[in-house]
């Protein structure tokens, strides 16, 4: 008997990838994605039934179609489209998920669940140290926002996991999503021409790309290979460490240091016209940066990512173009002055 | 307790201190040729490279492709946001002056820490403003034989302060937390700690010279599970840069800071107060105290970790009045 996996978030292109990429898997037989709104993109040949989780039709879903593995992605910082605002996002994380686990714990055939979490359950501050093992616990619980959002639905799950422990829980806390399509508020931030930065910090940023996210997630939601283990909490990011000022040079936009009051005050003024979710969360993250360890994700989880952080947004400011001041100018005007000076 | 410890040098036979005086001598001439001889041919090759032995064509150059790397992004940080070649061309040659030629800064045992692996550095903490740490910084960058970068543990407030956790980040600076040292000691570089926090750099200014207690003696068992030696480093001469004679408690707890400096020139003079006395300077490293006989369960044994920790702070308090005896005045 093949293996029958449902994935939530399928109209999301994160979630749309992985449907096309585990449809070419032999070992499963079927895949299933389900979300609130029809995709619009095509998904491989898998099935799509349309079918909110914040529903207990949900629960019907799983009963009828046998489902053995869930993989849950629906969890986002942004709304999909222009449609709902914060509340519908935060409707969808905390209750859908909470209705999914439901559904799951009266399932009878689910062996494995993979949930697409978020290192924002961190939070940022000032007093952490400056790597976060899985193991440690933050030093302030974020307030609200998207990371509260986590915060609570990785309570839920460890909630779901006391409940059945025959299912393996397998939580991936992902640094900053970014990739040719990726829709994350980072993304819309750093399409920002002129960036609003904090005066005074230059936060480190961690990102993981797509493909390896999607790799991942497949490696999580498949059989354990031998000598890994794929149920437990780990931390994904790629490689290193870029900090803010140095991805603006290389991007090649300016920034705009602002004092942190005035910075917060804007970030409401753009999330009230609805320019940009640019969340106190999102800004504490630009303030203090995050930077999460990978050890557990290399040696028990046996995944090693194929871009460094550096790669990724190298990636990512490919597909972006280039923007007000482009590195390759700057290099030019320096060489040309480097071509001037010596003739003098 | 601490008076009582100075005595013995004074009622020393006078024929010992001599001998003891004729050995140490001995001992600086032996040790002065030393970094003399190590620097003169590291310092074209690396260290310094602007300043030396290069034409203006080729400093030029180098300045230029050095911009050319900072404004397009092209540069490396560590998971601490340790930038070293930010670090290597700029900020050390901002503190360089002050410490060669402000505080003229002498430094001694710098050998005993060792050319690789991890090691802790534990000091002494003065001088209301922690400019020993930046200073043993460069002590260590410029007279170890092996370069070692010194990665320095400060309190919670360096991180709280825009532009300040900024360049402490890029300098190397982590915050002083266990999870912190404990890795950068096991990726083997060289951790400075001042166990004694605010209370030794915000003592006042009678009570200079005599250590604080030391924390809880977090740093021994980091040490003990990282498998590091503990380097005890004495600095003498950071007491006497900003004499704090009183502390505005009531503007301190109103500013959110752990004190309020009074010096005889700060806040009266202004800006100008802040300006630091020059006062001669001598950074002494200890014998290192090897943690390696330590089964693993060692770091939890808090009698192990107080003897040790009492071991260090003794070692350091000794060399501090050894350093005192010597000195002939606090500003030559």
């Amino acid at each position: 008997m093949g293996k029958v996996v449902l994935v939530t978030g399928a109209a999301r292109q994160l979630g749309g990838r992985f449907i096309r990429r585990i449809r070419r898997d032999p070992d499963i037989d079927r895949v299933i994605g389900v979300d609130a709104v029809p995709p619009e993109h095509h998904l491989g040949g898998a099935e799509f039934l349309r079918a909110d989780i914040r529903q207990p039709t949900i629960a019907r879903v799983l009963a009828e179609t046998g489902v053995d593995t869930v993989v849950h992605m629906d969890i986002n910082g942004t709304p999909l489209g222009s449609r709902g605002g914060r509340t519908a996002v935060k409707e969808t994380n905390v209750i859908g998920t909470m209705q999914l686990l439901g559904a799951c714990q009266k399932a009878p055939n689910v062996q494995r669940l993979v949930i697409k979490s978020s290192a924002s359950v961190y939070g940022s501050a000032p007093k952490d140290p400056a790597v976060f093992t899985e193991t440690t616990p933050p030093k302030s619980l974020p307030s609200g926002g998207f990371a509260k959002d986590v915060v609570e639905i990785e309570g839920y799950v460890r909630g779901f996991a006391r409940r059945r422990p025959d299912v393996a829980v397998c939580v991936l806390r992902f640094a900053n999503i970014l990739g040719p399509c990726a829709d994350s508020p980072l993304a819309e931030y750093f399409s920002l021409p002129v960036w609003p930065t904090v005066l005074g910090y230059d936060p480190r940023l961690q990102f993981v790309h797509e493909d390896d996210a999607i790799e991942v997630l497949r490696i999580a939601s498949a059989e354990a290979r031998r000598g890994t283990l794929n149920s437990g909490t780990f931390n994904i990011a790629g490689d290193g460490v870029l900090l803010l000022s140095q991805i603006s040079r290389r991007l090649g936009r300016p920034t705009l240091p602002l004092f942190l009051p005035t910075v917060t005050w804007a970030g409401t003024a753009l999330r009230a016209i609805g320019v940009t979710d640019f969340s106190p969360e999102q800004i504490r993250m630009l303030t203090h940066g995050r930077v999460v360890e990978t050890t557990q994700m290399r040696e028990t989880l046996g995944f090693h990512p194929q871009y460094t952080t550096g790669e990724t947004f190298a990636e990512f400011a490919r597909s972006r173009g280039p923007g007000l001041l482009p590195p390759e100018c700057l290099a030019r005007t320096v060489d040309k002055l480097a071509g001037v000076l010596p003739a003098r | 307790m601490a008076d009582a410890k100075v005595i013995p040098f004074g009622e020393e036979p006078r024929a010992r201190r001599k001998a003891r005086r004729a050995e140490r001598a001995g001992q600086g001439a032996a040790l002065a040729p030393v970094p003399e001889a190590r620097s003169e041919p590291e310092e074209p090759a690396a260290r310094r490279r602007p300043s030396t032995g290069r034409s203006l064509d080729e400093k030029i150059a180098g300045g230029l492709a050095f911009l050319r790397r900072r404004i397009t992004g092209d540069y490396e940080v560590d998971d601490f946001g340790y930038d070293e070649e930010l670090t290597d061309q700029v900020l050390m040659s901002l503190l360089r002056p002050f410490y060669e030629k402000y505080f003229r800064a002498e430094v001694k045992g710098v050998e005993n820490i060792p050319s690789d692996g991890g090691a802790l550095i534990v000091a002494n903490h003065s001088g209301t403003l922690p400019l020993d740490g930046l200073m043993l910084q460069v002590a260590v960058h410029d007279h170890h034989p092996a370069e070692r970068h010194l990665r320095l543990l400060a309190a919670d407030l360096v991180f709280v302060l825009p532009v300040i956790n900024e360049l402490a980040r890029k300098a190397g600076h982590t915050l002083a937390c266990a999870e912190d040292a404990q890795r950068l000691l096991e990726r083997g570089e060289v951790v400075g700690v001042m166990p004694e926090g605010f209370k030794g750099i915000g003592k006042p200014f009678a009570d200079r010279y005599k250590l604080q207690r030391f924390g809880r003696g977090g740093f021994v068992s980091t040490a003990l599970k990282a498998g590091v030696p503990i380097v005890p480093c004495s600095i003498v001469g950071a007491e006497e840069i900003y004499p704090m004679i009183g502390n505005a408690k009531t503007l301190a707890r109103v500013l959110g800071l752990p004190y309020f400096p009074l010096t005889p020139t700060f806040p009266w003079l202004g800006p100008l107060g802040a300006v630091p006395l020059p006062t001669k300077w001598t950074i002494q490293f200890g014998e290192p105290i090897s943690t390696e006989g330590y089964p693993p369960e060692a770091a939890d044994d808090p009698m192990l970790m107080f003897n040790l920790t009492d071991q260090v702070r003794e070692t350091i308090q000794h060399t501090l009045y050894k350093l005192l005896v010597q000195r002939r005045s606090v500003f030559f």
